[in-house]
């Protein structure tokens, strides 16, 4: 179970084109990091074209169709428009917190995709507190939330950026606590080797099954997170015009606007790396392998390994945001008091106990609780 | 509104009145002609009246659906606006057959209505009955068990059944209180006693009481006009031409009652010495018009009592003390369109 190296296999390249591995590895560093921001730019205007599409068909609309191969270059045209168009900032606004507001939301949400693996080596650094790492950065978002909506000078603005603070705040403690049982049961905080650990069985030895209660609750504290129906109520459009985006226009809204999108992307792909099973098939591969008497180090097997491991984060990833979306367009909104109410008084007591029960399941069944 | 009614004849009128509240059409053009109707004693033909009965509920419909998408909407879920636009346009598209107008319609007429219904048009509203019945269980099942939105409307905007009588509340507003009043058990007009239905109502007062005497009162809309059509007397849909050809001049196809019309209104229609006042079940409560006459074209005056305008003023007591989304849920419920509040 190694998978390719990328690497290894580049810097050896390099080497013998007469570099020093010093250099070559220094050539190598931008590389996945563009990668890595190529593919969330991508999976977040897909998630565009996703809510639009997954929107109309729920609404029994056709959706966007003229753009592109089924209204596909909507997301891009939709980019283009924000970046032409003229940036305002209000007169009696803090020019400077108005602007770092969306950037901060922005570099926030993209710094967390350092840790998130799209295979055995495909990720930009395997840092040893992975999980703690994401959840400690997306708390810096609703500074930048707060500072978005305090800056504007608009009531509305305010209202939704104190919103979205509380919301973080209060979501923030349910989901760490399921991803502690998560990492309680591997041992660890990687995020590859969490995903290592539910390698074996195929699809009965993800984490769903051991974690349905911490399950449930991650999911619904991720969409809370990501100011989603039925939470989203930093936006409420209804009661607060559009919370602390109302002033923002041009690339200071697309900022929010990718930012909240490469979030849902980035929530779906915790979900399926915590509990999904990460890049894993929902049957075991060596054991393909084994059968098709194919050895596990011939690159073709690898390649082909890795191809259907990103394959399938990708899948579960987008089943997560097919949900998302899905729910988004058929519930109603909570209210504020009824949302701090379920984080709190609901989630919080049922994460403790299910950080409990783990702990216990762990010491009484070692192997099926990774003891 | 009123202004403009006191220099214009009622024919001339009618076309204005859409506009007061332009989602329940009907019911405005039908307090129009009912009040020079009551005051110069103009007998209306019962094909007439199933036909203004049939309209008057459509229209019904339609504006309690229109409500419902935007009551959710304000509560947070975009989805079913678009799925009670889907039916309201049926609704339109069969008005558009019999009236030529989608919502401005200019369909009644003193003495009836302005011209009979097309031939195949009641097949198509029988279609059309059954497949909304379909349809309000496909929103209850959406919408009523949702924990979501029971949270958001149970209990709240409560009104007592002695604060909705004395804020002169009407219509679901009133009913969903504990209030059983309808203008159409009350007052008897057109040939509501002939239909069998029953008073849709509800003791709780909070938003989701509102909703549901709403759903229920669609459902029963539906069943009205279902019974309308098999009861409708005389005209095209019984095969007028063949009729006359069979019974010769004598028959009895051309009697008052078998007409859409009792007669030609005159562009000059005095409206006579008198005053009095009138009112109508329209969707959003009790629609009246106080009309007073000096045996001229014009009327001396032309009061316009608009639901809409009566039970908003109930928001600010309900709104004290709430949380901001509660207003739009209370605002919502209440079920206001501004075209009448502000004539």
């Amino acid at each position: 179970m190694n998978g390719i190296d990328l690497q290894q296999s580049f810097v050896e390249l390099l080497a013998g084109l007469g570099l020093t591995p010093a250099v070559a590895r220094a050539l190598w560093m931008p590389l996945p990091m563009l990668l890595v921001i190529l593919v969330v730019t991508v999976g977040a205007l897909a998630s565009t074209w996703l809510e639009r599409k997954i929107s109309a068909a729920a609404q029994q609309r056709i959706g966007p169709e003229y753009a592109g191969p089924f209204g596909l270059a909507i997301p891009a045209a939709d980019v283009v428009k924000l970046l032409i168009k003229q940036t305002t900032i209000p007169a009696q606004s803090d020019p400077l917190l108005f602007v770092i507001g969306p950037v901060i939301v922005f570099i926030s949400v993209f710094l967390s995709f350092l840790v998130i693996p799209f295979g055995q080596n495909l990720v930009i650094s395997d840092v040893g507190t992975g999980v703690f790492l994401v959840i400690a950065i997306s708390s810096i978002a609703p500074i930048g939330l707060l500072m978005a909506g305090y800056s504007s000078n608009n009531k509305y603005s305010l209202l939704g950026g104190l919103r979205a603070a509380a919301q973080s705040i209060s979501y923030e403690i349910p989901l760490a606590l399921a991803a502690l049982a998560v990492v309680m049961m591997s041992n660890n905080l990687s995020t590859i080797d969490i995903v290592n650990q539910q390698a074996g069985l195929g699809i009965l030895s993800w984490n769903v099954w051991r974690q349905p209660i911490g399950f449930v609750i991650f999911m619904i504290a991720v969409l809370a997170e990501c100011e989603r129906i039925p939470f989203d109520l930093p936006e409420a459009e209804e009661e607060l015009v559009a919370g602390y985006q109302t002033e923002y226009s041009g690339v200071n809204f697309m900022l929010f606007y990718g930012a909240s999108y490469a979030n849902l992307f980035l929530s779906a792909l915790l979900v399926a790396i915590l509990y999904l099973g990460g890049w894993e098939l929902p049957f075991p591969i060596d054991r393909v392998a084994e059968v098709l008497r194919i050895p596990e180090s011939s690159s073709i097997w690898q390649i082909v390994a890795a191809f259907l491991g990103i394959t399938m984060i990708l899948l579960k990833a987008f089943a997560f945001i097919f949900l998302a979306i899905l729910l988004r367009w058929t519930v109603p909104r909570v209210r504020i008091d009824q949302l701090l109410d379920l984080g709190w008084k609901f989630l919080l007591p049922i994460g403790l106990g299910n950080l409990l029960i783990t702990a216990a399941l762990k010491l009484a069944f070692p192997v099926a609780f990774g003891g | 509104m009123e202004k403009i009614a006191e220099n214009r004849t009622i024919i001339q009128y009618l076309p204005y009145v859409t506009r007061w509240d332009y989602l329940a059409t009907m019911f405005t053009e039908a307090i129009t002609v009912n009040a020079p109707e009551k005051l110069a004693d103009v007998p209306v033909p019962r094909r007439a009246s199933y036909i203004r009965m049939i309209m008057l509920e459509l229209s019904r419909i339609a504006s309690h659906l229109l409500w419902l998408g935007t009551f959710i909407a304000d509560i947070g879920a975009q989805t079913p606006f678009f799925y009670v636009f889907r039916e309201r346009e049926m609704i339109y598209d069969l008005f558009e057959a019999a009236t030529g107008m989608r919502m401005m319609h200019n369909y009644f007429r003193i003495g009836g209505v302005a011209a009979d219904l097309p031939y195949g048009w009641l097949d198509k509203c029988e279609d059309y009955c059954h497949y909304q019945l379909e349809k309000v269980d496909e929103y209850e099942k959406l919408i009523t068990n949702n924990p979501i939105f029971r949270k958001r409307v149970e209990g709240v905007g409560k009104i007592t059944r002695e604060e909705a009588i004395n804020w002169g509340l009407s219509g679901p507003m009133l009913r969903a209180s504990g209030v059983k009043w309808d203008l159409r058990k009350v007052d008897h007009y057109e040939l509501y006693d002939e239909l069998d239905w029953e008073l849709q109502w509800a003791t709780e007062g909070d938003c989701l009481a509102r909703y549901f005497v709403r759903v229920r009162e669609m459902r029963e809309s539906c069943k009205m006009v279902l019974q309308a059509i098999k009861q409708i007397p005389g005209g095209s849909y019984e095969n007028l031409e063949a009729q006359r050809v069979l019974g010769g001049p004598k028959s009895e196809w051309n009697s008052i009652d078998y007409q859409f019309i009792s007669k030609k209104p005159s562009p000059t229609f005095k409206v006579p010495n008198g005053e009095h006042y009138v009112r109508v079940e329209a969707p959003k409560g009790e629609l009246g018009v106080y009309l007073i006459g000096e045996n001229s074209v014009f009327p001396w005056r032309w009061k316009i009592r608009p639901p809409g305008f009566i039970n908003l003023q109930v928001l600010p007591q309900l709104v004290r003390g709430m949380k901001i989304a509660d207003i739009m849920a209370i605002l919502g419920s209440v079920d206001i369109i501004m075209g009448e509040v502000d004539r």
